[in-house]
């Protein structure tokens, strides 16, 4: 009974520990984007590498989620007589949803363990050891330019989700199930709102790209710098990654939407 | 000659010929002392090797004296900047005039030969790329791999990765370069090729080089002096030939690799008979 009590406790402490450890990192990588602007090739080089990890994931998911979405929503509406309705339908639940939120998955999956291993592995070979003793500070050369990476890497993967999605929804839609393709395009122009809708998806994934790419480099920072540390560093990675997304979506979705 | 304007705390200990200044040293990893009260004199301009067995903090004690660690206590001075008391700032203009070779190279996987020699030059100086390039093909060339330059990491064998992680080292022309075990694991023509590297490197250079090592034949060829560690003290130092013929039986076993001595073969157990008899457990 005692026993199992401080094993709470150490679990708790150990809990906290590491999330202060983690702001403290942040703040030391945000102390980092100042030189960044001196130096911007190394943000472009990583946005280039981050994006074009994720991007063969992103477009195929996003067509098979939007031509899903085109199937059941027109199945639905049909019902209804409103099937014209398809095309807000489908581009509403992708921009204000599933666009931020299943992008940021895959891209904690697909970028943000990359990001982990990559930064552990330096971490277990020296790399950055070394960088430390030739006097450059590998927070600021390493980590930062990474984290600024992802962090605009990701609304762009986002929107790319998106737009691929809606012609998903379209082909099925309207190629094989013969929605008037005039109703379809007309009625999402009408009906899916700049601020509400877009501004809204768009913040989403800038934030779930804040987090992502924070926990992705933090783990990695953070790793035993063995392979064993490192490859349980990336498993990390990808569950805590993908739990505070959905998470965080619940939370963000309440104060957008939620009146 | 010392340069006149540079500020130091105690002029005269920076005008002396030692380079690194160890005293009274203490260091614990968890409950356990890993130094306890060492004291240490790097002479300029020599070649000084640190020796003892695995685990002893041979590492650890490059990393204290780079400042990547801090004592518990006692002093370490490099060039008369107690290193342990210097600001962040202080600290990586330190490191500059310092070269590292770590154990495993440490070059980064990403880049070229050439890109990782021309680093520390791309981050701390803004000379043009065309005097980058000279200044590392001048280095490539000093440890022979001039014609490696388009090769990455991955493609080096280990001796040729130690060999560039030594051009990178001298790029910005330290005044001082510590070795990690430079020769584990290393065949018997790589081995010579970079015993005679650190010697005429610290000679033709004037540097001050310290080899941490445990491989007893190569160090002794070309240290000036050797300081022998273990248990978290210094217990012999001298010349590499005082050593050798050292009295404490102890120096004897270590350095002509004898398997049993004082230090024995046989990890701490119980009794070998009780062991066998006793039943059940693993
Ligand atoms: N990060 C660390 N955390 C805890 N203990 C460590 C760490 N690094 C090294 N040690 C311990 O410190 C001791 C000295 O290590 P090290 O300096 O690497 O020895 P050497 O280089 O002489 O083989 C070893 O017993 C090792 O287990
Ligand atoms: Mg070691």
């Amino acid at each position: 009974m005692i026993e199992a009590l401080r094993r709470l406790g150490r679990i708790g402490l150990g809990f906290f520990e590491r999330l202060g450890r983690g702001h403290l990192f942040l703040l030391s990588v945000l102390g980092g984007l100042p030189g960044l602007f001196l130096r911007p090739r190394l943000v472009v080089q990583q946005v280039y590498s981050t994006g074009v990890l994720s991007l063969l994931i992103i477009v195929v998911s996003g067509l098979f989620v939007g031509m899903v979405l085109g199937l059941q929503g027109y199945n639905t509406l049909v019902d209804f007589g409103a099937e014209e309705s398809l095309g807000v339908m489908v581009a509403l639940s992708l921009v204000r949803e599933l666009g931020p939120v299943v992008a940021a998955l895959l891209f904690a999956g697909r970028a943000g363990s990359a990001l982990t291993a990559e930064i552990g592995l330096m971490k277990a070979t020296e790399q950055l050891s070394g960088m430390e003793m030739m006097a450059v500070d590998p927070v600021h050369r390493v980590v930062a330019p990474r984290f600024v990476g992802g962090f605009l890497a990701m609304p762009l993967l986002a929107a790319i989700f998106s737009a691929v999605g809606v012609m998903g929804g379209y082909f099925v839609g309207v190629g094989l199930l013969g929605v008037d393709d005039g109703a379809f395009w007309s009625q999402m122009q009408a009906k899916v709102d700049l601020h509400d809708d877009i501004a809204n998806g768009v913040i989403k994934s800038v934030v779930f790209g804040f987090v992502v790419t924070w926990i992705a480099v933090f783990e990695g920072y953070d790793a035993e710098p063995t392979s064993e540390g490192v490859s349980r560093a990336t498993t990390r990675t990808v569950v805590h990654a993908s739990l505070a997304v959905l998470g965080l979506d619940f939370v963000l979705t309440a104060l957008m939407f939620g009146d | 000659m010392p340069k006149q304007t540079r500020k130091t705390t105690k002029k005269h200990e920076k005008d002396d010929d030692v380079l690194v200044r160890i005293r009274g040293l203490r260091f614990a990893r968890g409950d356990r002392w890993i130094f306890d009260g060492v004291d240490l004199d790097i002479p300029r301009g020599k070649v000084t090797a640190i020796m003892g067995p695995s685990g002893t903090g041979k590492t650890t004690l490059l990393r204290l004296i780079g400042g990547q660690l801090r004592p518990d206590a006692g002093s370490i001075q490099v060039d008369g900047l107690e290193v342990p008391k210097l600001s962040r700032r202080e600290l990586y203009a330190l490191r500059k005039r310092l070269g590292m070779l770590f154990q495993s190279g440490a070059l980064l996987t990403d880049l070229s030969v050439y890109d990782n020699v021309a680093f520390p030059l791309r981050e701390h100086t803004d000379l043009p790329e065309s005097m980058i390039r000279n200044l590392v093909l001048m280095k490539l060339q000093a440890v022979g791999l001039r014609g490696a330059r388009h090769l990455m990491p991955s493609q080096l064998s280990g001796g040729m990765a130690r060999r560039v992680a030594l051009a990178r080292a001298i790029a910005l022309d330290p005044m001082m370069i510590m070795y990690d075990e430079p020769f584990t694991g290393q065949d018997p023509i790589s081995m010579g090729v970079l015993v005679q590297l650190i010697r005429l490197l610290n000679d033709a250079l004037s540097l001050t080089s310290i080899i941490v090592s445990h491989d007893v034949q190569e160090t002794a060829a070309i240290a000036d002096y050797i300081y022998v560690i273990s248990g978290g003290k210094v217990i012999e130092h001298g010349p590499p030939r005082e050593i050798m013929h050292s009295s404490s039986p102890w120096v004897r076993q270590f350095m002509q690799g004898l398997p049993d001595g004082p230090v024995p073969f046989h990890f701490p157990a119980q009794p070998y008979l009780d062991d066998l008899l006793a039943e059940g457990e693993a």
